[in-house]
Parts: C-alpha cells; structure tokens; sequence
C-alpha cells in the first residue's frame, strides 16, 4: 500500500523509549476497552500508486463529460474556456497547500490574492466591499438572509422565482434554522411577477432576492423590483451571473445592499458540481455584519505594505455564538482561479467574452424555436443562457429526447421540470464562447429530429387517442 | 537586530496597479454569428455603462505577477507546518493528477446520472468508506467544510425534535469547542449552554449532568478534544445525553487520532462531520476549499440533505437502466445546503486516498500521529523547553498537545506570539497559537503522521534555542520576525481604518 | 496608557468598568486592566442618546483586533451624552480610559445603586 508516514521500525522502538512507554497500545490506554476496534475496518486493501491512478482512470471513464460531448447545460455552471496559466498557478505549492494565513508574514502572496479578489468582485458588481469568498452561489444567498436577519431580525423573506431553484431552496433550509419564512413570487413572460412582488412585500419583510439574469436566462429591470423593497424597508439581495456583468449594469447600480452569485465561470472546473466559490459583496454600512474571510491593506513595522485577515471580531474564532456565520475554511484557491482569470480577460476582454456569448445566446434561440413545437419561456433579453419549452406531454419525454442527442454527442440542455414544475417540458440551454455557429447550427439539427423522433415513437405507442 | 529589504525589492503593487492601457492577455473568438445592433438584443438602459476596471496585463505579466506572489507564502510542501487542529500532513500529489482527469473534472453536475456513473460511483464508494470509518450507517457528501458540516447535524436534529413535536432551545458544547461549534448554534437558532472542562481535561461530568435537561436538543463535542485529550468518559457523556432525548454531535476534525482504533458511531454518537481537507489530505490551498460530509444514526437518516445517493438494481450495462442515481424523493429531507452535490474536486482526492491507504493504512496514519505527537512532547521535556512551556495537562496526549506560554511570559518576558513569529526565522510554520481558550498562552502543537523523526527533533531544538536566546535578550523574540517578505503588521490599524480594496 | 492607574475618586464595577458620579449625572468608561486585556482598540460603537442602561447589564461593546468584549453598566439611567470623538479615534480608550476615553454619560435613575459599586481599593484587591 502507498502511505505517506516514515515511521521504520528503528525509529519507533527508539520513539516509545524516549516517550517511556513500553508499546504503541500504551499511547492509546486512556480508550476505554470497550470502544477499541480490534478487527481492521472493512475497507478493500490498500493500493501502490500506479493501481490507485489506473482505478480512478476507470471510474473517469464512465462519465460523459464536456470533453465527449458538445454540452449546453448550464443552471449555474458553465463551460467556459480555463487558460492554462490557472491550471499551472494553481498547481504551484505556495497557492496549494498552506492553510488559511493566520501569520500573515508568510502568507503575503494568499492575502493579497484575496484582496486583488474583493477589489475584482467590487468592480464586477459596483459593490463597496467583498469578502474573500463563500462556498458557493447558493450558500451566498443564504449567508445575505442571514446577514438581513442579523441587521434587521424581521420574520420573512420575499424571493423571486427568478433567483436559480437550488439558491432558493438553500436558503429555506437555513431559515429554517434561524427562525425565518421564505414566500416565493412567480414569474411572469420569464420576469418577476411585479404586481405580485410588490404585494408580497410589507414591513414584516427582511429581506428581498432578485437575481441578474434570471435562471430561465430573462434581464429584468431590477430598479421597480429594488425600489419596492426599499419603500418598506427591507433589504434587497441581488444574486448575479459573473460574466454576465461583463455586458449588464451591476446590481450596485440599482442600489441592492447585497451582490452574491456563483464564481465557477470565473476560471473554475466543472468537477461535477464543485468546488467552485461564491461571492458575496455589499454596500460599506454592512461591512460589520458580512461573513467569512476579509483580506485588509496595513504596514508593517519597517512601513512596508502588506496584508492581513482583518475585522476577525467579525468571525466565528472571536465571537463565537455571536458570529456573522460560521465559516473557517472558504475557498481560498478556487477564489484565486477566479482573481487570474478576470485578470487573464481584462478590462476590454470580459466584455467582448460577454458581447460575443450574449450575441450567440439571442442566434441559438432564435435557431431552435425556428423548430416546430419549439417556443421560447419568456420574451425577453437574454445573455447566456435561455429557456425553451419543447411540445412535449412531461418531463420524462424531455428527458429521452436528451438521451436521443446524446447519441450523436450532443448535450443539449437541462430538462427543467422537476426545478421549475410549472414548465415540465422546457429544456434550459447555456451558451459559451466555446459553443460556436456551427455547434449552435448542429444543436438545432440534431434537437430538431429528436423531438420529430420522440414524437413519432410517442404517437405510435398511444395509438389514437391518449 | 534589523534586516534590509532584499536588494531590488520593490514596493508591494497589486495586480491593479500593473500593466497598462490595451495590455491584454485574452483573445476573444471571431463573431461568427450575425451582427445585429446590440440594442435589438440587450435595450441600452439595462446594459453596462463602464467595462468594470479589471487589470489590463499581458500573459507574461500576469504569470510573473502570481508567481511572485507565490514565492510570499510559506507552504506545507516547503516545510514542518505543525498547526494544532488543522491536521496539516502531505498533500500527495498522485491525487492532483486524478482529480485532473476529464472523466472528473470536466463533468457538468447537470449531466444526466445515466451518464455520469463512474462519479456516482465513486461517492458511494467514499460515503461507504465512511460510514465504516464513523461506525454509522447513512452519509451526505453534500456540506462544504467542517462547519458546513456542523451546520447540517444542527438542522438534522432540528428536524428530528420538530418530528417528535418537541421543539428544544439549547445546544450543550464544552468550553474547548472551537469557535465554529458556538457560532453553528446560533445559526442554526439555538442557545449555547458551555460545560465545564474536568481537571484530567475533560468534559466535567457534574457539570454535564446538572445541564441536560429536556431543554437540551444536542451536545456537540469533539474527541480528542481540542486539548489532544481522550476523553474516557465518552459513553458516559454521550448516554447522559441520550437519557435526555438529545442527539449527541461528533465534531470530527481530530479524527486523524482513531482512524481505525476507536469509532464514535460505537461511542454512541448520532451525527459525525469528517474534515476531507484536515484527516483525508484535501490540500487548504490557503483557506479552502474543504469538504465536510457527515455521517448519521439510521433515526436521522430520513432528514439528511438531498439529493441521496442511491444504488437501484442490477449490474450496470443492463439497457438504460443506471445503477446508481441522485434521489430527490426524501419528503423529510432538510432540503439543501448548497448546491448541487457538493465538492466532488474533493470527494476525487479522499477516495484516492482511501484507495491508496485501506484500512491498515488508515490505522498506521493515526497510530503514527498519535506517535509523532507524544515523541516531539517527551523531546521538548528532554530539552527543557517544558520548564518554560509545560503541557497544559501532564498526561500523555493523543495527536496533538497544549503548551501553556504562561511562565515563559513571567520570566522571560517574550509571550507565546513572540515565540511564534521567532519560529518563522527559523523556517517553521508556528503551531495554532492562543486556542484553546482554556489554556493562558496556548500553543497547540499537531505534527501529523506523515513528519519523520529528524524533523521533530529539529523543531524542539529550536524551540529550545528560541527560549535560550529570550533568556539572553527578550527583545529579539519580540521584534521577530526578521527574515520573512514582511516583518509584523499593524493589524489594528487594519481594523481601524480598513482599507479592503485597491483605489482605483 | 502603560502604567497601571486606579484614580481614587472613581467607583468601580467588578466587570471593569468605572463611573464618574457628579450629583445625578455619571460618567461612565472601562478601567486600565480592561483595556489592557484587549488590547489595542478598533472599534466602539456607541449606544444611541436617549436609550436606557441598566446596572450590571451590558450597554454596547468595545473590540480589539483579536477580542470583543461587552461594555456593563455600572449604574442604570437615561444616556445624556456619548463620546462620538471615539469613533473615529477607539484608542483613546487605551490611552487615557479614565479621561478622554470616556464612554457615555447618563443622568442616574437611583443614585442608591452606587452602593452596589466598589471603592478603588476593593477593586484593586479584586485584580489579585
């Protein structure tokens, strides 16, 4: 078995006798006899390196990745192009494997990382501060409504269901342990139902989610939505797409107290699902109540600048069951992916990436509802991402018609109806730089004769009548 | 004693503050679709006015900027990092190449689970490893570190009371607790109730006693506690809290001390988070990202997270028919933490490293850190360093010890700080400094299983040389350190007038 | 400040907090072994004027860079005045806790309550 100790049989007779004890068992006598395991765990043995690579190479194997296949799946997560130089940063010892820089004068290079980072995701949301990162999108928006509660201590939040299904239904899951109730507000043509927001809101509520672009991929026009919460006091959480603020106003621009979102488009992998980072940015009066991490610019003795995790009293380690949240480790390296990768884009290249993907998204749409049966859930601007509902009877026959297009390597959305049970037949599709005219073009053919193929074998088994 | 800076050294810029004007690095892909006036997709009034001002660098520039950043950081592959509760052994770097894989890592979590089995697989796998390693039957891959981990048992046993139509308000957690333990309670909308620490170390159990009331719905502790002690009145502790209906939480971050010795499941425990960056070698690239699954009792599995792993019918190749899926129909579920399922990177890592291990590995890694602990304890005692820096609790420890600064401070003058950031000039990462609270001038020292001998011997020498030369001349502590890219910060003034971004 | 100093005209709350009384209005701040044990101070927020304070119940806190710490009143009463000069400048608490480092000033509920308070000599006796 491989194993990383370098314990030889010399050095452990030689250890227990400078400890003064006769065996290893002794080390171990304060354990109750009764709670001691005798027989080995029952796990397989252990494996030399080589077998352990050729294992994990087989179970990778299995999957269908973006490498097999032209994948327009979204819901969060993109597949965006990661330039080598984040693959070989992050590789680096220095960024891998410190801990969290608690002696801030050896760990100059992660502390200013991060605060390159808040300075990059206060340009990106016209935010005043940012902190050093969050788990994920979701986990963002559940630390704002924490955030809200600790400020303001009102019972109830108000949610669009334009704020992405999995964001929602994190923060419901934590409210519920912090005493607060979430009511949802539908949509309307794919926006905020305005009429019904501005009802639901009243001076029991808290706090206020929004979300820039919508999940079903609609801009809204955020200004209606932030002044209706205002008016009776509640804050407003705005939850943004990262590369979509490389065409759209930021949420700091509507006056929102709160910009959270997703940063796995930033530089990230896919890893099925993580790790990623989220980030959370807020307007300056909030800045003592935000969670996790926050880098801050100070001198040392001989006047030098440098860097330091700064207003702890804020964190878990000082205040304890007084903390703004609970976080320790956050994510620092998937963080710094994201830092080099705005760097990487630059001033003009985040908004050519998000010009060239906006102006593809509006072609792909326009492509598939060319295809019969096709229409598009919700008329209005869309940047990377939107939704389509396919003319079929549920979810079950989208989700054959995926398995047909993946017969010819094509991944062509993700089948909405169990997120979004009021569409059961759409299909959300995400667009990249790296899905191409011709990809797009190839999308809608190869969609284009599933469905007819789906219909058909549908029709011949229901026979006349269904 | 001063130090110049390095000759050529400059002032610190941020990426900010390079490049120039039209420097870039990305090349957008040609529009090859047509070109409509931008208003006819996106109306003016909701599109950006101002590109947001990020760097304007060149690759070259960027890669040298990062690179020299790099070179700031002490890290563990360059050094002895003996960070008490943080469990800082190697990173093996075979795991760096799986998780790179493809098949791994350029896997969409939307990807039907019909086409991503070798994943699933792989988390059923590691939620089985587990479950074997806890001594409970049910595990969620989902909460994202430790404290996420926490977080969810509080809101399982939230769940589990609200059943049973018996809403609770207080959580029992010893004095000890790391500060996520208080700081998850509260969030989880429950009252902290601390008990006493005995004077063996551990938790007080009068104390225990008189305070577990049907009031209480949990106790949280962690075991080895945070002073490295076992604590032998476990199952006591944990049927104490059992009489009272209560759940009993097992805060696993000092698991690298039992691994295959002693199970909390078998302890009693109901709920168990694992620290996959701490016991199973995720590397903390600097503050995460981590993992924190948890594994429970089959009472609270129904409340668990969704989606659930699941394993359905035969063997796989069996038509479209898939053998493991996600199920999202849990109706008692707590919902979700996140989203998604979880930190897979890091799920990729640990198995690998369970896979290299097995069980008899997993045994040796905690036996030899339990080994390289009291060693480095019983050479600091041979060098004298003891006198000055005496263990909080004169009994043998487990993976980690507490050393009390408290008559090096008397005497010499220099505080546990002092010693810390001398120890830099001596090339160390210092170990956790000031926790547990508990402890007046605590140092928390963790070696790992994966130090050799020579390391921890040379570590004592210089602890041993550090407080040798304190008692010659305090101020050289108290000024250090000196050869590190930054000497001390002034951290109030950080705090005063915080500064968190670059002016632009 | 870096000389311990008890000045012997004040009277002390065993929580390390001190009350100037003159007539029936106090003076209330943080004595030298709190400030000491904080260390530097970063932040202090004062309660609003107007707002009541309630002997022996904490008031507002005072942060250092590493601890937080609860502010307890000494004597209860109605807030009169506060010290908005420490909001930008915390470390005069440090400097000069007995002096421009005060906290608030409060017109006294029940002047009576100032038995409960200790002479600088006990308090003293009680740092050990």
């Amino acid at each position: 078995m491989s194993r990383y100790t370098a314990v030889t049989e010399s050095d452990r007779s030689a250890m227990l006798e400078a400890i003064g004890v006769g065996s290893l068992d002794e080390l171990f006598a304060e354990i109750p006899v009764e709670l001691r395991r005798e027989r080995p765990l029952e796990l397989p043995d252990g494996l030399g390196e080589a077998e352990v690579f050729a294992h994990l190479r087989e179970l990778a194997a299995r999957n269908r990745s973006a490498d097999d296949e032209i994948s327009f799946l979204g819901g969060g997560f993109y597949d965006h192009y990661v330039p080598a130089v984040i693959d070989m940063l992050l590789e680096r010892s220095e960024f891998l494997t410190p801990y969290t820089p608690y002696q801030p004068e050896v760990s100059q290079g992660g502390l200013q990382a991060m605060f390159e980072f808040q300075t990059a995701i206060c340009e990106l949301t016209g935010m005043d501060v940012s902190n050093a990162s969050v788990y994920d999108g979701p986990s963002a928006l559940a630390a704002a409504g924490y955030l809200a509660k600790l400020t303001n201590g009102r019972p109830r939040f108000v949610i669009s269901r334009a704020v992405a299904p999995q964001a929602r239904e994190t923060l419901r899951t934590l409210s519920a342990g912090f005493g607060t109730t979430v009511t949802e507000v539908g949509l309307r043509d794919g926006a905020t139902d305005l009429a019904a927001w501005t009802e639901a809101i009243d001076d029991e509520v808290g706090a206020a989610f929004v979300a820039l672009p919508g999940y079903l991929g609609t801009v809204e026009d955020l200004q209606p939505l932030v002044d209706a919460a205002r008016a009776h006091g509640a804050l407003v959480v705005c939850s943004a797409d990262p590369i979509a603020l490389g065409i759209l106003e930021p949420p700091g621009s509507y006056g929102v107290d709160v910009c959270v979102g997703e940063g796995q488009a930033l530089g990230n992998r896919l890893d099925f699902g993580g790790p990623s980072f989220g980030f959370f940015a807020a307007r300056a009066e909030h800045l003592r109540r935000m969670p996790g991490r926050i880098a801050g610019e100070t001198r040392d003795l001989d006047g030098r600048r440098g860097f330091v995790l700064t207003l702890q009293t804020r964190e878990q380690h000082i205040r304890r069951e007084k903390a703004t949240s609970n976080i320790c480790t956050a994510q620092a390296l998937n963080a710094l992916a994201g830092v080099v990768y705005l760097s990487w884009l630059g001033r003009a290249g985040l908004c050519e990436l998000a010009e060239l993907i906006a102006r593809r998204t509006a072609y792909a749409r326009e492509r598939l509802c060319e295809i019969e049966g096709v229409h598009a859930i919700g008329g209005g601007p869309v940047v990377r991402e939107f939704a389509v509902s396919l003319g079929l009877p549920d979810r079950d026959s989208v989700r054959r018609v995926v398995l047909r297009c993946a017969g010819e390597r094509v991944c062509p959305g993700h089948p909405l109806g169990r997120d979004v049970p009021e569409h059961p037949d759409g299909l959300l599709v995400a667009i990249t730089e790296r899905r191409s005219r011709e990809e797009i073009d190839l999308l809608a053919d190869v969609l284009g004769r599933a469905l007819l193929a789906e219909r058909a074998s549908s029709a011949a088994a229901g026979g006349g009548g269904s | 004693m001063s130090v110049a800076p390095p000759v050529g050294a400059e002032e610190v810029r941020t990426i900010f503050e390079r490049g120039a004007p039209g420097r870039r690095a990305f090349v957008a892909p040609a529009l090859d679709v047509p070109e409509r006036p931008l208003d006819e997709l996106i109306p003016a009034r909701l599109r950006r006015r101002e590109p947001a001002r990020l760097p304007e660098v060149s690759e070259p520039e960027l890669v040298r900027h990062y690179v020299r950043l790099s070179r700031r950081n002490f890290d563990l592959d360059s050094g002895f990092y003996p960070l008490g509760s943080c469990t800082m052994k190697h990173n093996p770097r075979l795991h760096e190449r799986v998780a790179a894989l493809p098949g791994h890592a350029r896997l969409h979590p939307l990807t039907d689970p019909a086409r991503a089995q070798g994943a699933l697989e792989l988390m059923w796998r590691l939620e089985r490893a587990l479950a074997e390693i806890a001594g409970l039957p049910a595990v969620s891959l989902q909460p994202s570190a430790g404290s996420h981990g926490e977080l969810a048992g509080i809101l399982l046993t939230r769940a589990y009371h609200a059943a049973r139509g018996e809403p609770r308000r207080t959580v029992l957690t010893p004095d000890t607790a790391h500060g996520t333990n208080p700081a998850t309670v509260s969030m989880g909308g429950y009252q902290v109730v601390h008990l006493g620490t005995d004077a063996r170390g551990g938790v007080d159990l009068d104390d225990l006693r008189a305070k577990a009331d049907r009031d209480v719905a949990c106790l949280m502790l962690t075991n080895p506690n945070t002073l490295g002690l076992f604590d032998r009145n476990i199952a006591e502790i944990v049927r104490i809290v059992h009489d009272v209906g209560a759940t009993a939480y097992y805060d696993g971050a000092n698991l690298n001390a039992t691994l295959g010795i002693s199970r909390p499941g078998d302890a009693g425990f109901d709920i168990v988070h694992f620290n996959l960056h701490k016991t199973f070698t995720q590397p903390h690239g600097g503050g995460g990202p981590g993992s924190g699954p948890i594994a429970v009792s089959a009472a609270l599995e129904p409340y668990l997270p969704h989606p659930v792993l699941v394993r359905r019918g035969g063997a796989a190749g069996n038509g479209s028919s898939a053998e493991f899926d996600l199920d999202y129909d849990r109706p008692l579920s707590i919902g979700r933490l996140r989203g998604f399922q979880g930190n897979y990177g890091c799920f990729v890592r640990a198995y690998a490293y369970l896979c290299s291990l097995g069980a008899a590995g997993l045994r040796d890694a905690s036996e030899t850190a339990v080994l390289n602990a009291n060693y480095l304890l019983a050479r600091l005692r041979e060098l004298g360093v003891t006198e000055l820096l005496p263990p909080a609790y004169e009994r043998l420890c487990m993976h980690e010890f507490v050393l009390s600064g408290a008559p090096a401070k008397r005497e010499l003058g220099v505080r546990t700080l002092d010693i810390a950031k001398r120890l830099l000039d001596h090339g160390y990462h210092p170990p956790t400094v000031y926790f547990p609270l508990l402890v007046e001038e605590a140092l928390l020292v963790e070696p790992t299983e994966t130090e050799t001998r020579e390391t921890l011997d040379e570590f004592a020498q210089a602890l041993a040389e550090i407080l040798r030369e304190a008692r010659e001349d305090p101020e050289i502590a108290r000024g250090a350190p000196y050869t590190t890219p930054v000497r001390r910060l002034d951290e109030a003034g950080a705090a005063r007038r915080p500064v968190l971004r670059q002016g632009l | 400040m870096s000389e311990p100093s008890y000045p012997p005209e004040l009277r002390y709350h065993r929580e390390h907090d001190w009350a100037r009384i003159e007539g029936d209005v106090a003076t209330f701040g943080i004595t030298w072994f709190a400030q000491d044990s904080l260390g530097e101070v970063v932040f202090f927020e004062p309660p609003a004027v107007g707002s009541q304070v309630t002997q022996h119940e904490p008031y507002t806190e005072v942060e250092s860079v590493k601890a937080v710490s609860d502010v307890i009143a000494p004597l209860s009463g109605e807030v009169v005045e506060v010290n908005e000069a420490l909001v930008e400048r915390p470390d005069a608490i440090n400097s000069d806790p007995y002096g421009d480092g005060w906290l608030i000033k409060v017109r006294l509920a029940d002047p009576a309550e100032g038995d409960a308070l200790l002479a600088r000599d006990e308090y003293v006796a009680l740092l050990g």
